[in-house]
């Protein structure tokens, strides 16, 4: 695999773009592999490649149902940030981003990682309090927050509606490291380094089954034929609760749901910084990409669905909240939107844990938080299924949790699937 | 939009209502174990395809219906009233649970 540089920009740019090579191989599934991860999204192929990488696993396959990134990988709003405060989250969302930080390196591709702050606008003092805690313990925690008050609001984004809003604006929560990158980018560049360290990428091939003996996995039944495994890790956004079924291991604490994206016709440079507006209900994010379409996206479909595709009632939310916040996107028009399904959990966290099975290990439950998380997931879920036990980080991600009423509730919504954002 | 036929109201669109959830959870007595609870509190089986699941008709009656809903599909196989009971002193005709 050759490695990309400004030179093989250059020389191939001089060379009518002719040398490039295929980022990564389309294999044949082999019979069996130590470790098979089912999913290739960006999860699942982040894995593979910290498997491969910091643990110099050689014989991974992952298999996907779809394309790669064709999931949840390609259908979000693209935000990295790591502003949770509960013990669990705190420190795995600040390793992602410090991942995410050195990712284009690390792979050797431009995941376009743009660190252009992420604003909450805060509309009471209550809020603002209530921000001041979580941004204080941010910072005692070794990473970065600050709180703007409305004149310095004013000068970073000039165009928020400070005249007439029906919640007036107050200041905002920011946190400067944060911000976006390109998702179908980060999917490519983990695909790409996991398959330049031997990693088979199987598209097109479905898991229908789970083999088990005993209190083991013996491998998977796919569309491409059975795969053994002596290791299976389950990465799969919207359907752990159907493989989960397969494998006999009965329910979870999980529900689908379905969250939509936006965005916008291309428009001149507008909006530098990642804005969030949550009040009184609502629940909107937007930022402008580096084509010029305004990102954005609000709650989920507030019903539990398998369906890729949304609904209209929120099409109408986010445009009023749109338009709430930035008047002046009034006449821009809707260029696409669509729809993922989640797994939304019992308390808005995630699952990177051991199973009942001794060789089976799930990664769950991402909520809304997923694309932010992808590269400390894959780094934590690789040492786990390398080591068969958890690093003391992810140790609160277990599914017991629920049973010794240890839940990490970001959001302090109770055991209720669709209130967790 | 799904359309939803309120036996109460008639057929609405989805947005006058509010998702309760799985409407196959029963919860156990008061002084069952705490196993029981979570179990009922925090597992679900997250059914792929036709489910019970109950809705409240909250810019309407403002009473609880027992939908039977595809969850890949929306589509609506029966609605009826969470409590007969209220239905029967409203004089509304419903079939009851078999």
């Amino acid at each position: 695999m050759s490695r990309y540089s400004a030179w093989s920009v250059f020389k191939n740019g001089l060379t009518g773009n002719r040398g490039w090579e295929r980022a990564w191989r389309d294999p044949e599934p082999k019979p069996r592999y130590d470790v098979v991860i089912v999913g290739a999204g960006l999860h699942g192929l982040a894995t593979a490649y910290y498997l491969a990488k910091n643990h110099g696993v050689r014989s991974i396959a992952v298999v996907e149902k779809g394309w790669l990134g064709g999931g949840n990988g390609g259908r979000n709003t693209t935000i990295v940030r790591s502003n949770y405060m509960m013990p669990g989250n705190r420190f795995f969302y600040e390793h992602s981003l410090k991942l995410w930080e050195n990712l284009s390196h690390s792979l050797n591709y431009n995941v376009m990682f743009s660190q252009r702050a992420h604003v909450s606008l805060l509309h009471s003092p209550a809020a603002r309090d209530a921000a001041a805690r979580r941004y204080n313990t941010m910072r005692l925690t070794g990473s970065d927050g600050e709180l703007w008050d409305l004149e310095t609001l004013r000068r970073e984004i000039p165009h928020l509606n400070y005249d007439n809003a029906r919640f007036p604006i107050i200041g905002a929560a920011v946190q400067r490291r944060a911000g976006t990158a390109r998702h179908d980018a980060v999917a490519w560049g983990y695909a790409r380094a996991a398959d330049s360290l031997g990693v088979d990428i199987l598209q097109n091939c479905e898991v229908t089954g789970i083999r088990r003996e005993g209190s083991r996995v013996s491998g998977v039944v796919t569309s491409r034929g059975e795969i053994g495994a002596a290791s299976v890790g389950l990465a799969v956004a919207g359907n752990t609760s159907r493989l989960w079924q397969m494998a006999g291991l009965g329910r979870l604490p999980i529900e689908t749901h379905k969250l939509q994206a936006f965005v916008s016709e291309p428009l001149k440079p507008l909006l530098d910084h990642v804005v969030v507006f949550g009040v009184g209900g609502t629940h909107f994010y937007i930022s402008q990409s580096d084509k010029g379409g305004m990102v954005f996206g609000g709650d989920l479909d507030w019903y539990k669905s398998y369906a890729q595709r949304g609904n209209l009632p929120i099409v109408q939310d986010v445009a009023e909240c749109a338009t709430s916040i930035l008047p002046c996107l009034g006449r821009v028009r809707l260029l696409r939107h669509w729809a993922g399904v989640m797994d939304m959990s019992m308390d808005g966290s995630p699952f990177i844990c051991r199973t009942p099975l001794d060789n089976l290990y799930l990664n769950a439950g991402w909520n809304y938080g997923g694309f932010k998380a992808s590269p400390a997931s894959g780094w934590y879920f690789a040492d786990l299924i390398a080591n068969r036990r958890p690093d003391p980080v992810i140790e609160p991600f277990d599914l017991g949790r629920f049973n010794r009423g240890l839940n990490i509730d970001e959001r302090g919504a109770g055991p209720d699937p669709k209130l967790h954002g | 939009m799904i359309r939803i036929a309120c036996p109460f109201c008639g057929e609405r669109d989805h947005s006058e209502f509010t998702y309760g959830g799985d409407a196959s959870v029963v919860y156990p007595p008061l002084d069952a174990p705490a196993e029981d609870w979570a179990e009922a509190v925090f597992l679900r089986e997250n059914i792929r395809g036709m489910q019970a699941e109950t809705w409240h008709h909250v810019s309407g009656c403002r009473l609880w219906l027992i939908v039977e809903r595809d969850t890949m599909t929306h589509e609506i196989r029966s609605v009826r009233p969470a409590h007969p009971g209220i239905a029967r002193a409203l004089g509304i005709n419903v079939e009851e649970e078999a």
